[in-house]
């Protein structure tokens, strides 16, 4: 049975997304907004629509009960949860299958299999997929921390395992170090959590962010390629790319096949992607953990492959099986996308929602623009600041640059502040041409003063 | 009497956190600087402080209610 009436739990450029993607399969679309969102192009584009709380997002968006009774009350057959908000929520998944309905992306159950570290790491493992070296569980004292770390090399980082918000973790280069810094991250950790265990893997050296788009039917999975996403600030995206040039044409195969092993050893169902780390130096790759939904950088894999992977996930979780073979995904060219924020750049990114007074969007071959602006639309300050994506496809990645610097420069939105500024600059740089960049090189960038509004 | 204003649209709340007392109570001393509310923002709290000094006379917008850009927030005494 396929999905006729889809339930969209989301917001923004997001819910525009999807409402393109169900209504070109002729699905009815069901919009869900909050009393801040009366306004918003998707409650605009939906067929229909449904009032789902205050602006709060905990008592709209976030809120479990509220949106499951939305959506039954609105008769929908299906939710798409989107990104964000409730989208990796195995509560949710189980709430709207309880009620009757699909839910579009894998069981609770795998997404709570996922969402816990261990049990992914225990998971990839299982399917051959390489994790960060380290100890096989918690360890409980020094000498073993010391044991370990000789076995899987310096530097090491020693986590408390019951750690969390960056306390507890210290990385050390020698055994001396470690014999120091241990201790410290046990006591740190005793505080804290009142729980001593202690956790040692390899510190990867200037790691990329790589990551593989994977796609399941909840039998066979297939991916589609690689992403690399390094240019990152406070740990969030910035700048995405489709492919990795970082990467061989044997490892990047390695990378991608060992994501479809893993995605099928867990009957996986729907869009979702692996995250690794690489470290160039060794050409190694660590998985470090699984997104159980779509990503907001999906374009770029869109625009290197020719397929809609929101209209590929609708379908599978509609009940069909994968409509696309592993061999039928070929890759070409490079696509580039940049998270446009309502932020000031030159502000420390302060958040600066506003009015959109006047838009002007860039066009032609290879230039795609998904967001959810129109003139006259005043941006809700009570979600997050992405505002839209620009994405840009060209033959090769200096070539998707150019197209990207050009873009931007053909892309206007007045009476808000955004941060086109500082992808103008990045587009310039040179060791962003040069592909000479990993996940901790923006911040000091920044910091050493890179971005100047005369560059850009 | 003069009013502070909010910088941006957000959220307001008088309060550092939901268990704190209010930053400021009527009668209070207030000196350029001091904080006096949180406007929170895109997920990012903003600190309201004081650009002149004064007698603290009240909140004007409400605790963990909306607030557009130039909406004034609180008023202190000069």
């Amino acid at each position: 049975m396929s999905i006729e009436r889809l339930f969209i739990a989301n917001r923004g450029e997001i819910a525009v997304r999807i409402i393109v993607a169900a209504k070109e399969l002729g699905i009815t679309t069901i919009q869900a907004y909050s009393e801040a969102d009366a306004d918003m192009l998707a409650v605009k584009l939906a067929d229909e629509t449904v009032c789902i709380g205050p602006a709060k997002a905990t008592e709209s968006y976030l809120d479990v009960n509220r949106v499951v009774a939305a959506a039954i009350e609105e008769s929908a057959d299906a939710v798409h949860p989107g990104y964000g908000f409730l989208s990796e929520s195995p509560e949710f998944a189980r709430a709207v299958e309880q009620a009757g309905m699909k839910f579009v992306g894998p069981s609770a159950t795998t997404i709570e299999r996922m969402g816990d570290k261990v049990a992914a790491r225990q998971a990839a493992e299982a399917a051959g997929v390489p994790v960060v070296p380290g100890s096989k569980g918690r360890i409980g004292s020094v000498d073993e921390a010391v044991e370990v770390a000789a076995k899987v090399g310096y530097p090491v980082m020693v986590k408390a395992a019951a750690g969390g918000g960056g306390k507890g973790i210290r990385i050390a280069q020698t055994e001396d170090e470690l014999r120091i810094l241990a201790p410290q991250a046990q006591q740190e950790a005793v505080a804290a959590f009142g729980d001593g265990g202690l956790y040692v893997e390899r510190s990867v050296k200037s790691p990329r962010h790589i990551e593989v788009q994977i796609v399941g039917d909840g039998d066979k999975a297939v991916h589609f390629y690689e992403r690399e996403c390094s240019l990152q600030r406070r740990r969030q995206k910035v700048w995405e790319e489709a492919g990795a040039d970082c990467l061989d044409e044997e490892t990047r195969e390695n990378l991608c096949m060992a994501a479809v092993a893993l995605a099928e050893s867990v009957n996986y169902r729907g869009a979702g992607t692996l995250e690794y780390l690489y470290e160039a130096s060794t050409k190694e790759f660590f998985f470090i953990e699984m997104n159980t939904r779509i990503q907001v950088e999906h374009p770029v894999t869109e625009m290197i492959t020719g397929f809609d992977l929101v209209r590929e996930m609708i379908l599978v979780c509609g009940g069909a099986p994968l409509s696309v073979s592993q061999d039928q995904i070929k890759r070409s060219g490079h696509a580039i996308e940049v998270r446009l924020n309502a932020e000031d750049p030159f502000m420390q990114f302060l958040p600066w929602p506003g009015k959109v007074e006047s838009l002007k969007m860039p066009e032609g071959e290879g230039v795609r623009f998904d967001h959810f602006l129109y003139e006259g639309y005043q941006i809700p300050p009570f979600y997050d600041s992405l505002i839209g994506k620009l994405i840009v496809h060209g033959k090769d990645r200096e070539e998707a640059i150019s197209k990207m610097a050009v873009a931007l420069e053909d892309l206007e939105i007045n009476g808000l502040k955004t941060t086109i500024p500082l992808h103008k600059a990045l587009a310039k740089d040179p060791s962003v041409a040069s592909g000479d960049f990993h996940t901790q090189w923006l911040e000091p960038w920044l910091e050493a003063g890179n971005l100047k509004p005369e560059n850009t | 009497m003069s009013q502070v204003l909010s910088p941006l649209p957000g959220t307001f709340y008088v309060k550092p956190s939901p268990e704190a007392a209010p930053y400021k109570a009527p009668g209070d001393a207030v000196v350029v600087g001091d904080v006096l509310g949180l406007v929170e923002v895109m997920k990012t709290f903003i600190e309201i402080k004081a650009e002149f000094a004064g007698t603290f006379t009240a909140y004007i917008a409400e605790d963990g209610l909306p607030v557009m850009a130039a909406q004034a927030l609180a008023e202190v005494a000069e």
